[in-house]
This record gives C-alpha cells, sequence and structure tokens, in this order.
C-alpha cells in the first residue's frame, strides 16, 4: 500500500535550494494542492526573481518567469486572457513587498481572481543575504552589517496585516512550516486560497514565514528555533481576512 | 471604394487594434496618447475584450507580458516619459520572445519634457531601449489612415517573427483627424504552441522564461534571436521614395516631419530644384538601400527631424558618408515648417 508518493505536479529533478531552505517543502504542498485538486492541466504558476526563480524548472505545470516584482501584473494578464485558468504567482520578500509592492497592492485591491503564495524569510537569499523590507529590527544582514536600524531604514513591513485593510482581497493567511502541525495547517491554508479561486472569490494571499539558515547563519534547527522566538512574535500567524466569511483579524 | 470614417490617429490606432483580433489592453493615463485608452475602455467591454487600468506603466507592460504568454494578441499605449518605465518589461518580452505591441505617442523629453510632439524617442525605439541585446520592430505612420494599417501590420509581424512591435507615432499624428479606410484584410495569428495555456496533461509543460545562466547557452540565444532579426531586415523593411529618380538633394523624414518635407519638395520642385524625399516607414530595420542608391546621384542629404538629430546618424551609416548630411530639425513640442526645409534645400543646391 503506498502511503506516501511525491505529488505528480511536482518534477523529479534535483531542486538547487540549500540545505535546510523551506522552499522545498512549501512547494511540495503548493503541488500537492494542485494534485488534490485535479487543477495541474489548467494551472499557470508565475516565478518571481530571488531565490526560487527556477521553480518554472520544478513545477509540472505551464510557468513563466516574471520580471522583478511584477508576477502579480503577469498573472493578471494570464488570468484575463483565460478566466478558466488556475494562475499562482510564487514569491520572495524582496519580490513582493520591496520592488513589487505596487503590483502586489493593486492586485489586492481590484480583488484579481489569483493566488499568491508569498515566502517571507527576511531577508534577499539569492544576492547573498541583503535586508529586507521584513528583515526584523536588529536583524544583522550583509547590508545591515550593524543590525537593522529603524533609524535609518524604519520597520519591517507586515504584509497581511497591510492588505487587510483594503477592501479588495478575498483571503490573507500567515502561516509557517517550521513544524509537522504547521506545515499540516500551511498545506490548508494553499489549499483555501487554490479553491478561493477556482470559486471565483479572488485574490488569496497565503504568507509563509520561512527561513534562510545559510545567510542567516545558522543550522537548519536553529533556523526554526529562530522563526519560533524571533519572526512569530512579529509576524503572528493567522486568518488576516476572510471577505466572504466576514473575518478580519484586527 | 469603402466608407471613410474620420478619426484622430489614437482612435485610428485602438480601432486597428481590435479589427486585428486585439482583445487585451492595458495601459496607464499620459498625454498625448490618451484617446487610446479612452476608446478601448468604451469598446472592449461591448466585444468580450479586456480594457485595464493599470497602476502604473510597469505594471501595464507586464500585464502585456502575460497575456503574450497565453498567445493572445495584446497591447499597451503610453508616450515617452511612460515608454521609459515600459523598458524593463519590453526587454523581457525581447527575452522572452513575446509577440505584443506598444505604441509610443511620443512627446517632447528628456524628463517630464512636455506633451507636444516629439521624435525624440528615435533612437530609444530603434536601439532597443531596454537592457540587453534586442532590436523592436519599429513603424512609423505618417497619416491617421497609416496609423491604422501600420497598427495591423504591427501586430501581424510581431507575431510572424515573435517581436515586440512598436508603432512610433508623435502628438500630432495622434491628435490629427483624417478620414481613414477601416475595411483592410488581416491575416489571423499563427498557431503558437509555445504559450503557456495549460498543459491539459497532454503535453511537456511550457516555460515563458528570459533567464539562462550558463553563457554558452544564452550566447546561443542572441545570436539566435538575431539571425531571425536578419530575416526581418531582409523581408520586412518599408519605405517611401518621392520624386527620388532625378533628385540632387534628398530628404530623410519620417512621421509628421515627411508631411512637412514633402510639401517643401513640392515647393522646390516648383523652383526647379531636383529635390526627393526617403521616407522610412519602418525604422528598425531602418531602409538602408534606397539611401545607398540615392548616395550614387544626389550632392546631398537633409535629415528632417523632431528632435537634436538622431535618424541623422543611420542616414550616414546607410549611405556610408558618401555626400554631406545634414540637420533640419526643431525640437521641444516645435515641429520645422515647411518654409524652413525649403530653406534648406534651397541652401542645399546652391
Amino acid at each position: 500500500m503506498i502511503v506516501y508518493d511525491k505529488p505528480h505536479a511536482l518534477l523529479d529533478v534535483p531542486l538547487h535550494y540549500c540545505p535546510g531552505c523551506l522552499h522545498g517543502i512549501v512547494h511540495k504542498l503548493v503541488a500537492e494542492v494542485i494534485d488534490e485538486l485535479g487543477i495541474e492541466g489548467k494551472t499557470i504558476g508565475i516565478a518571481p526573481v530571488g531565490c526560487s526563480v527556477m521553480a518554472y524548472d520544478y513545477f509540472a505545470c505551464d510557468m513563466i518567469e516574471a520580471a522583478h516584482g511584477r508576477a502579480p501584473a503577469v498573472a493578471t494578464g494570464v488570468k484575463r486572457a483565460d478566466p478558466s485558468k488556475v494562475v499562482f504567482t510564487y514569491q520572495g520578500d524582496g519580490d513582493l513587498a520591496s520592488i513589487g509592492m505596487a503590483e502586489t497592492v493593486h492586485a489586492a485591491a481590484r480583488n484579481e481572481n489569483i493566488t499568491v503564495i508569498f515566502i517571507n524569510n527576511a531577508i534577499y537569499g539569492m544576492t547573498g543575504g541583503q535586508m529586507a523590507p521584513t528583515s526584523l529590527v536588529g536583524q544583522v544582514t550583509q547590508t545591515s552589517p550593524y543590525g537593522r536600524d529603524p533609524k535609518l531604514c524604519g520597520y519591517p513591513i507586515r504584509v497581511c496585516e497591510l492588505l487587510s485593510e483594503l477592501e479588495g482581497p478575498e483571503y490573507l493567511e500567515r502561516v509557517t512550516v517550521n513544524s509537522i502541525p504547521h506545515i499540516r495547517a500551511a498545506k490548508k491554508a494553499i489549499k483555501k486560497a487554490f479553491m478561493n479561486q477556482i470559486e471565483g472569490k479572488g485574490f488569496s494571499l497565503i504568507e509563509v514565514v520561512s527561513s534562510c539558515p545559510t545567510n542567516w547563519g545558522m543550522t537548519p534547527q536553529n533556523a526554526l528555533k529562530w522563526i519560533e522566538e524571533k519572526m512569530l512574535p512579529y509576524y503572528p500567524l493567522g486568518v488576516y481576512k476572510d471577505r466572504s466569511n466576514g473575518e478580519v483579524k484586527k | 471604394m469603402a466608407d471613410k470614417v474620420l478619426m484622430k490617429g489614437n482612435e485610428a490606432i485602438a480601432e486597428a487594434a481590435i479589427k486585428a483580433g486585439c482583445r487585451h489592453y492595458f495601459g496607464y493615463p499620459i498625454t498625448p496618447q490618451t484617446e487610446v485608452a479612452a476608446y478601448m475602455a468604451k469598446r472592449m467591454p461591448k466585444i468580450g475584450g479586456t480594457f485595464l487600468q493599470a497602476e502604473s506603466e510597469i505594471a501595464a507592460i507586464n500585464m502585456v507580458y502575460g497575456v503574450a504568454s497565453a498567445g493572445l494578441r495584446v497591447m499597451t499605449s503610453s508616450s515617452s516619459p511612460g515608454i521609459s518605465l515600459k523598458g524593463e518589461g519590453i526587454s523581457y518580452l525581447a527575452g522572452a520572445d513575446l509577440p505584443a505591441l506598444v505604441v509610443n505617442v511620443q512627446r517632447g523629453g528628456p524628463g517630464l519634457g512636455g506633451i507636444q510632439p516629439s521624435q525624440s524617442d528615435y533612437f530609444q525605439s530603434t536601439r532597443g531601449g531596454g537592457h540587453g541585446d534586442y532590436h523592436m520592430i519599429v513603424l512609423a505612420p505618417s497619416s491617421v489612415q497609416e496609423m491604422a494599417e501600420l497598427t495591423v501590420k504591427a501586430f501581424e509581424l510581431a507575431d510572424k517573427y515573435r517581436m515586440t512591435s512598436m508603432v512610433l507615432a508623435d502628438g500630432t499624428m495622434g491628435q490629427m483627424m483624417e478620414p481613414v479606410d477601416l475595411n483592410f484584410e488581416v491575416a489571423p495569428a499563427p498557431e503558437k504552441p509555445w504559450a503557456t495555456t495549460g498543459t491539459e496533461m497532454k503535453r511537456k509543460h511550457n516555460i515563458v522564461n528570459s533567464l539562462s545562466l550558463v553563457p554558452e547557452e544564452l550566447e546561443k540565444l542572441n545570436i539566435e534571436r538575431f539571425q531571425r532579426y536578419e530575416l526581418v531586415k531582409q523581408n520586412e523593411t518599408m519605405y517611401e521614395e518621392y520624386m527620388m529618380d532625378d533628385a540632387e538633394i534628398a530628404i530623410a523624414a519620417f512621421g509628421i516631419a515627411a508631411r512637412v518635407s514633402k510639401n517643401a519638395v513640392n515647393e522646390a520642385r516648383k523652383m526647379g530644384i531636383k529635390a526627393g524625399l526617403i521616407r522610412p516607414i519602418t525604422l528598425w530595420p531602418f531602409p538602408d538601400a534606397p539611401f545607398k542608391k540615392a548616395a550614387t546621384h544626389v550632392k546631398q542629404f537633409i535629415s528632417v527631424e523632431l528632435n537634436m538629430g538622431q535618424m541623422i546618424e543611420d542616414v550616414r551609416l546607410a549611405s556610408e558618408c558618401k555626400v554631406p548630411v545634414t540637420l533640419c530639425n526643431r525640437v521641444g513640442g516645435m515641429i520645422p515648417s515647411p518654409e524652413q526645409v525649403l530653406d534648406a534645400i534651397v541652401k542645399a543646391s546652391k
């Protein structure tokens, strides 16, 4: 009896991610959801610029590689070209919350019927560990070598909270994948985000609080702990908006 | 003869795009191209199309990238400052070999510049505009009728060569009204097996992408792209020659400058001066041949432009500097008068 199998929507190719990186887990969750909903054949994914830039080689569905931060605009075009297709973006914090903030906010405000998977690991991984819009106060990075100083560069952005003030978006939830229960909850959220699109409800964004052992300078285990101790107090998990159910977290 | 309708140049572009099968338009307000968006906003919902005012020119060109990836005819329009913002997306369209149409109804620059007509984006359009080695097919209309016809042509060429086409107009062409015959043939879009329309579980996944991290592979892609560009040069170069057979003074001008110049050529002929006009219709690929030929019998080229002298470089290259090439220009939203051009012709004839 098969109790576990690799999802069909995730291609059987080596991933380029660092040891201990959580992208692999989130890729798998997205692929499992695509399998379970039976939508691989009509799904188009949009890869970002950042660590997951080569996600187009990993998902079995049709894929598009977007310019840095522009995935929600590209997704808008794909969705408008054929609304019967399922369109998702997969973006990191620099991509979504810095250079692409305008595209993110406006896609949400339009309640564009797409699904956004947002990986927040508080750092630019691909370019070697620079300060991100979500880097914590005091966090040491290559471009904040003395720790993020709010007097110099302000405060980290809480994307779910910010978007929850908009009338537009259908669903906003923050999850993490640093433990088995959290991974299970994350998958449930991702599935809802895809279901919402299939049901025509509109813009769903799942923020996944993630890690970067390489650029955080930690062992994978300590990175998971750091999520719990440092990230989650600033980025509380939960549903920030569920428009159809009239739910808004304050 | 079919019925003609009186239209603004900007409206002619929009209606021609619809006739060409374009059902997706994304734009952002900017003068003097506003009528394209306004026309699309009215028409698209009536014909099952999409008009969307994007949050920026950057978003608009990336929405174009999305629809082009899905294999449909799609366009955006803007004016000079907005085209700079689209430069990033245009480069990505080139890198991913996606067909699309970008319309630039030019205004004076640099910076915010002004809102009056200009041709000062010639370099930007013909050299690519964004980063990287690439070209767009650049078409320069000189009448409202051509605004319509070249829009259709731009879609056809974009599909044929998997390139982005640009209709490079200016504030005058966009705003002027002329009778237009819109009853023209449109070639249907070809099959696009590369498009990301969903695998339907029947094929390997398609990827639309401009990233290529292996230098040998990226070099190969660039070389192949330029081989395709070579075909465009061979097959699609367009120009008009006016009174060039016996010309001793040849004007080079496109768009509105060509209309002004034609008047000046007529006046010069009345004075017994053998003047002629070469009007490039494709600015890229630039029509080298008529200039090379003319260089054997004219004694001077005069490049008439609404900029500080941009196309003049291509005229010199095409004519291999065999005869002098001078500039007759106005800038900043000003247009050369027929008298100014005639003066230049008279001076050259002495």
